[in-house]
């Protein structure tokens, strides 16, 4: 009997007992910060930094679909896809019916936004650790940010400015669209500390360099019209020695010759790592190449894709007979089928025709064979995009110099530059014979690049190429409506729309 | 431990019997409480052999002999009968009948006998469970209850069903707290429903002693305890079942899609496809090769009992499901095993132990989304064979880039998910100083999840995004832990005889910890399943590469009620909870949440009590604040744990990016909740009636609502932060009436009908949005659902319809609308300004019933019994989401009816492959989701006592029955009581696995 109420005893004092630990249980117990790091106690070192500036790195990959709409809206390709409804958002920027329900430009608007944030997390922060190549890798930041700007001022115009400061959840309330001459100035201004600050050549590829920085600069200046600002930023790209054309056309594009001699900036892709269709932005790879493919194509040397973005016959005839780049940049597929009856033990190469077909594809991004095919295969594909080739500044160069205070001189050796790597003869025209001259040249050895559209409308061309373009409207596409609803309406809409 | 309740097993076996006429002698004693029953009658079954149990329960009874069976009836209580073993003095415990007004209910952190309780609450006993035979509880709980509503995601073997009480009260989790013996679970597959004692639903604010997570009403699950003062019980149950679908979708034959591609290439300006309908005949039906019966078989059981002071009880279970569409493929298999124990000390020291494990293994096939199983079965062309002449399956070319052989898909398929679940609680429970109760609870549970799945190399066809080149295997493993340890304190005491007073003072912490990992492989050797694992594959990666794959979530409450009433009539009660969660920022991490109830029973009022035709009459109302906070971890706080991955130097890799935006301000959701009822009981208690209105206003509503896109929140790993973004009202009336009647001692009936209807309104929604978009309709098109002021939550947004175009002149009169012809669906205007834009989408539907209805009938005759359960939904809409609108894409038999030239429809359009705004989303796809629904039809057999006696059995019963046996439905789709859980985006249907239909043949024996 003691014993048990020596237990009994014993059980009442551990319910009281516990009754008291948990009374004695302070407030301090649902104090739990999450295990990941706090994005607010970071940079303490130059690894942080490193880490966050790859964060920032990483949105570039996104814009693959800016380079697909900037041909798609042109005169060079179009929409494709399986039918008229595939991808809706395409198809009607193809047809110039776009308006601000457009899933596609919601895209361009968040991711490059998203590239813009992360830009300036970093930035924001910039001056907390000190360490000593910090400078460099800031310029790296202020480049990606122009990078991303320039995107979105050439897609919507006005568009709110933040520097060295995240937006944050709250600002979405109070932030205005800030004038694209603003924004312009400010990417003037990243590009030039950019310039300033980053190396000629960088130890690792994929690296944001001192040349990357003044071939976007120039580029930035034309957009502006400011001819003698490009002209002199451009030429120095050109006398630094750092880029030549390379002699192989024909590989330029391959991806055994990536990052070559004459990229002066490149999106890198990977075919490492797996993605879906729920997360594109989430892709290593280029998904614009998956969607460029030819349609159900069994075959040599490429692979299949979802035929968007088709060339035209007119641009495959814009190139002459001679002119090397032609079946480089567009893959007639009749022309391929016919030259490889023998595949497959004689059965040939078979493709399915796609919405809008034409019987072309752009050549320069679609699917090869030889890349892990991790799935989903077509969003998966390792091939870099040419963001800035040495070809492109030399006819930038060419057109600040012809249009601007010139000389022509020095426009038509930068131009027969291209020409001659073409396998074209040189052009000795002035004026504006000259700058056609140079347009024409710009569409050809870019074509499939994704700058037709944006070349177009800067240059006031874009309502005689472009059938249903508006002028006073399509030179901009509209805010997603529902941006400027969760903007608290406020923003109005670009004109026309 | 174990080993001492095995030995008490034993002990409390009878081991001899007499047979010979004797005096037997014995108690009745309440079981909850212990108390001496005063005048309980017992008789000798089939004899007039009785006597009544004196003011100390005893009784004794002459001429009785063993193998006899005594009845022991009393009002309130359950009858039993036990059969004469011997004639040592019997102790017998009374168990209170769940319909009972005395019947004690636990109301969390004690308990409350029926008839005083002033809150809406709900209860289904044992009877109903048995009677539905569920796989899961939540079929149980389908059309019994007032203001529960069901709805299942899926039909497939295992998946899980949302239970709403009152109406989407959030955007966020509208699931109720669901507790079994005190200890919270959030997945009921792991209870196997034949352990179920009773459910208890609390649906109005005086849920709030339960605090957080009891803002969407609380689940109160008690299992079977064995019984005091029994011998050894051993129920057995099984049954066997072969399910169906109940519906096909009816598509196109081969001929008739032959036809409409012709004609829609000829609309598009393209040749026919095919030159010679008349040889396509029927073709292939895609849902025959798809939909299969499949078998479902469970057996369960229990074995329990008591002495005078423990009872014990040991369960096992196993239930095996095959899928209707995937059979084996989709099979869910649980086992169960259970022990409880309790036992009181001494007197007033008692103390309770129960252990459960719960395995579970369950496949799948894909489902309700683009390129499932059934979306491709719907959407795959009948010209199409199931197999080639090779006999490989077919390719499905030419039908888009997500349309797929569902067969080879289902060939392909290969995942299984495994749960392996230990529960345990203990509890002590000290009474002292007459009024003073202190008890302290610990219960914990561990959960070990494991995931497999093998996707082989397969082409189904060019462009297909199914297609795999490479073959992988994922393997991930989750490990779930968490516990609940509250202590509290009761004060019981009668003041001056007629004031009750009981007060509770308590506390309560959890914390639920978890961690997750997982990798993925590829290139397993022969693309077979068999080698399949991350061990024999290559390019092994890890799936959580950024961040902290683990969390920690705690909750810290302090609670106390106030219980007070005058003569049992006047009812008062008062409570408070402050309780602290690691959800919120340090500003708002507390809340402080209070309600109050009263209650008023007019029967025992003078004016009343004689009354013939009231036998009771009680009328309630109650006041709340509940809170919310079932939103992710760490929204508070902005954490590196987002993806920024970038390749340098032809590598990988990686950095650091913020993930999910984060709100530092959020804080606890709010809920409202008025509820004034009436419960009633007449005829001498045959007839009873409940009736409440209720008023539920959810404010600052926490919410995941898409933000602008400046934020950065669609970089990789990110996404849109938590708000408090707006206020919900959910009103409305329950209404329950049940009937019992014996007309005579061979012939009863039971039957109730319950009806409940919701007004949901979005009252506001943080002004800067406006509305919430989401859901998602055919593919790249804006959300078509929205949660927006003055709409219900979730509301159907898109363009209201006016027939079809007959003529050009009709479309030149009409507002401009882009690409439209005759044929194609005139879109109204609704602004008036003559145009045809995004500003004239409109409220074209809501998912929300305006009403919910369950009907209940059942009738005992001899030993026959047999019930028809029904329930149904009014006013729901559904959206048609399953046809993909490729133009090679197969379509439902309603484009039959499809507009061909003037005057040929007026409700189905024109078709064509050229680019149409006829797959805009609008009114057109937009049904009337309103069904009844027979959900079960069973009859059973009880074999006389004079076999079963024979049998040594106490009872043997089997049975048939039909679940799910019709739906009455315009509705064209599946399943209309199909929808998926989230509050904006639920009822559109993309092609749901159906809820099957089951036969069923069973058995109960007890012994």
């Amino acid at each position: 009997m003691m014993r048990r109420n020596t237990k009994i005893y014993t059980i009442v004092a551990l319910i009281i007992g516990s009754i008291g630990v948990l009374s004695g249980c302070s407030d301090d117990f649902v104090d739990v910060n999450s295990e990941d790091e706090n994005s607010e106690a970071f940079f303490n070192s130059e690894q942080d930094y490193q880490d966050a500036l790859i964060g920032a790195y990483d949105l570039l990959q996104s814009s693959y679909i800016n380079v697909m709409l900037g041909e798609i809206a042109s005169n060079n390709t179009l929409a494709g896809g399986e039918s008229a409804i595939d991808v809706p958002g395409i198809q009607e920027i193809d047809n110039m019916t776009h308006t601000g329900v457009n899933a596609n430009l919601r895209d361009v608007w968040n991711w490059m936004f998203a590239g813009v944030n992360r830009a300036n997390f970093l930035l924001e922060f910039k001056d907390k650790t000190d360490f000593p190549n910090r400078n460099e890798v800031v310029a790296q930041a202020t480049f990606l940010r122009a990078y991303y700007y320039f995107e979105l001022v050439k897609f919507f115009g006005d568009v709110p400015l933040a520097v060295d400061k995240r937006l944050l959840f709250g600002d979405q309330n109070t932030v205005e669209r800030t004038p694209a001459s603003e924004v312009y100035a400010q990417i003037e201004f990243d590009l030039l500390f950019a310039a300033n600050n980053l190396p000629v050549s960088q130890a690792e590829t994929g690296r944001v360099t001192k040349g990357a920085a003044q071939a976007l600069l120039g580029k930035v200046y034309l957009f502006q019209d400011k001819f003698d600002e490009a002209a002199a930023v451009l030429d120095q790209v050109i006398t630094s020695g750092a880029y030549i054309l390379i002699d192989d056309y024909a590989s330029s594009f391959e991806n055994t010759n990536e990052n070559n001699a004459e990229s002066v900036f490149e999106i890198q892709y990977s075919d490492i790592e797996g993605a879906g269709f729920g997360c594109l932005q989430c892709s290593e790879g280029n998904v614009a190449v998956g969607f460029n493919g030819i349609r159900n194509f069994n075959g040599p040397l490429f692979e299949s894709g979802f035929s968007f973005n088709v060339p035209t016959q007119e641009t495959y005839d814009a190139f002459t007979d001679v002119d090397i780049r032609r079946d480089v940049a567009i893959l007639n597929i009749v022309a391929f089928a016919e030259a490889n009856q023998d595949f497959n033990n004689g059965s040939g190469v078979s493709f399915t025709e796609g919405f809008e077909h034409t019987g072309f594809f752009n050549r320069k991004y679609i699917p090869r064979v030889g890349d892990t095919n991790i799935g989903d295969q077509n969003l998966t594909n390792p091939n870099n995009y040419r963001a800035i080739r040495y070809a492109d500044v030399l006819l930038l160069a060419a057109e600040a110099h012809n249009r601007g205070t010139g000389p022509d001189a020095t426009a038509l050796n930068y131009l027969n530059q291209v020409r001659l790597r073409a396998g074209l003869d040189p052009v000795s025209s002035t004026g504006t014979t000259l700058t056609a001259a140079i347009y024409n040249e710009r569409r050809l050895e870019l074509v499939g690049e994704g700058h037709q559209f944006f070349d177009l409308v800067r240059t006031q061309r874009a309502a005689q190429e472009i059938s249903g373009f508006t002028v006073g409207k399509n030179e901009l596409f509209p805010i997603p409506a529902i941006e400027i609803a969760l903007a608290g309406n406020r923003w109005a809409q670009n004109a026309g729309y | 431990m174990l080993q001492r309740i095995y030995i008490l097993v034993f002990l409390l076996i009878p081991l001899f019997s007499f047979s010979q006429n004797a005096t037997l002698s014995g108690s009745v004693f309440e079981e909850s409480t212990k108390i001496p029953l005063i005048g309980a009658t017992i008789v000798v079954q089939g004899t007039s052999n009785g006597t009544t149990s004196d003011f100390d329960g005893n009784f004794s009874l002459p001429n009785v002999k063993v193998g006899d069976v005594l009845e022991i009836s009393y009002l309130g209580f359950l009858t039993q009968s036990t059969s004469v073993q011997n004639f040592n003095e019997i102790i017998i415990f009374m168990e209170e009948d769940a319909a009972s007004l005395e019947q004690v209910l636990i109301i969390g952190y004690g308990a409350q006998k029926r008839k005083e309780i002033t809150g809406a609450v709900a209860v289904i006993g044992k009877q109903t469970i048995e009677d539905l035979k569920p796989q899961r509880i939540e079929q149980a709980i389908q059309g019994q209850v007032a203001g529960v509503q069901i709805t299942s995601n899926s039909g497939a073997p295992g998946s899980g069903l949302n239970i709403n009480i009152r109406g989407i009260s959030t955007n966020g989790d509208n699931r109720p707290l669901i507790l079994l013996d005190g200890s919270r679970i959030e997945d009921l597959s792991v209870v196997n429903p034949a352990d179920i004692e009773s459910i208890n639903i609390l649906k109005d604010a005086t849920a709030g002693i339960y605090g957080v997570q009891a803002a969407n009403g609380v689940i109160i699950i008690t299992s079977k305890k064995g019984k005091l003062g029994s011998g050894l019980k051993v129920d057995f149950s099984s049954y066997y079942g072969i399910q169906e679908t109940t519906r096909q979708i009816p598509v196109l034959n081969a001929t008739e899609y032959g036809l409409l591609i012709n004609e829609a290439r000829a609309n598009g300006g393209q040749s026919p496809l095919f030159t010679d309908i008349g040889s396509l005949g029927q073709g292939t039906n895609w849902q025959d090769a798809v939909f299969e019966a499949a078998p479902v078989f469970n057996a369960a059981v229990t074995v329990g009992g008591g002495g005078q002071k423990s009872r014990y009880t040991f369960g096992a279970s196993y239930l095996t499901q095959d899928g209707i569409v995937g059979g084996d493929k989709a099979n869910f298999e649980r086992i169960t095993a259970r022990a409880a124990y309790n036992v009181d000390i001494v007197k007033d020291l008692k103390f309770d132990a129960s252990l459960l494990y719960t395995g579970t293994v369950r496949s799948g096939v894909l489902e309700n989304t683009i390129g499932s199983v059934l979306y491709n079965a719907l959407n795959n062309a009948p010209t199409f064979s199931i197999r080639d002449a090779t006999g490989a399956f077919s390719l499905a070319e030419g039908l888009g880039n997500e349309v797929i052989n569902p067969l080879a898909q289902l060939e392909n398929t290969y995942n299984e998910g495994t749960v392996d679940r230990i529960s345990g609680s203990f509890g002590v429970s000290y009474r002292f100083l007459e009024n003073f109760k202190i008890e302290t609870r610990f219960q914990a549970n561990y959960a070990d999840v494991d995931g497999f799945s093998f996707s082989p190399t397969a082409f189904y066809g060019s462009g297909k995004v199914f297609n795999i080149e490479r073959n992988s295997v994922v393997e991930s493993k989750s490990i779930f832990k968490d516990y609940i340890f509250d202590a509290f304190a009761t004060y019981e005491k009668t003041f001056k005889e007629d004031h009750n007073v009981t007060l509770l003072l308590g506390n309560s912490i959890s914390q639920t910890v978890g961690s997750f990992s997982g990798f993925t492989g590829f290139d397993i050797e022969n693309n077979s399943v068999a080698n399949a694992s991350i061990s024999q594959a290559t390019d092994v990666v890890n799936n959580f590469p950024n961040g902290n794959a683990s969390f920690d979530s705690r909750l810290l409450s302090y609670f106390t009620r106030l219980q007070y009433d005058y003569k049992g009539k006047y009812l008062f009660s008062g409570l408070a909870r402050r309780d602290g969660s690691t959800k919120f920022g340090p500003r708002n991490k507390f809340g402080f949440f209070p309600s109050a109830s009263v209650g008023w029973i007019a029967s025992d009022e003078s004016f009343l009590e004689n009354s013939s035709s009231i036998d009771f009459l009680k009328l309630r109302a109650s006041y709340g604040i509940i809170g919310n906070d079932r939103i992710a971890d760490f929204g508070f706080e902005s954490s590196l744990n987002g993806e920024g991955v970038y390749v340098i130097n032809d590598a990988l890799v990686f950095g650091s990016a913020v993930g999910t935006i984060s709100n530092p301000e959020i804080k606890w959701e709010e809920q409202k909740t008025l509820d004034i009822g009436i419960d009633a009981r007449f005829l001498n208690n045959a007839l009873n009636v409940t009736v409440d209105y209720f008023n539920r206003r959810t404010e600052d509503l926490l919410v995941t609502a898409p933000v602008s896109g400046i934020l950065g929140a669609s970089a990789p790993g990110s996404g849109p932060p938590i708000v408090n973004a707006g206020t919900v009202v959910n009103k409305g009336l329950e209404f329950s009436i049940g009937y019992k009647h014996e007309f005579s001692d061979e012939l009863k009936m039971n039957a109730s009908f319950n009806i409940t209807t919701i007004d949901n309104e979005v009252v506001f929604v943080n002004s800067e949005n406006a509305f919430i978009p989401g859901g998602s309709f055919g593919v790249g098109q804006d959300f078509p659902s929205r949660m927006e002021a003055g709409f219900p939550i979730g509301y159907f947004r898109g363009y209201k319809t006016q027939g079809i175009f007959q003529n050009q002149a009709e479309v030149d009169a009409h507002a401009t609308q882009v690409s439209a012809l005759p044929g194609d669906i005139r879109f109204v205007d609704v602004n008036g300004d003559g145009s045809i834009t995004v500003e004239d989408q409109t409220n074209i539907g809501d998912p929300i019933p305006d009403a919910t209805l369950g009907l209940n009938f059942s009738l005992d005759y001899k030993n026959f019994d047999f019930l028809v359960y029904a329930f149904a939904s009014v006013g729901n809409d559904i959206v048609r989401n399953y046809e993909r609108f490729q133009p090679l894409t197969n379509r439902s038999t309603s484009f039959l009816n499809r507009w061909t030239g003037p005057g040929t429809s007026t409700s189905s359009p024109r078709v064509t492959t050229a680019a149409t705004a006829n797959t805009q989303f609008s009114e057109f796809f937009v049904e009337d989701g309103s069904f009844i629904r027979i959900q079960n039809i069973q009859l059973g057999y009880t074999l006389p006592n004079k076999f079963t006696k024979k049998l040594k059995l106490d009872s043997f019963r089997i049975y048939t029955s039909v679940a799910n046996a019709f739906t009455f439905t315009k509705y064209r789709g599946y399943d209309p009581t199909a929808s998926s859980g989230a509050p904006i985006g639920a009822g559109i249907d993309i092609g749901f696995y159906p809820t099957p239909r089951t036969f069923l043949v069973g058995l109960n024996v007890k012994l």
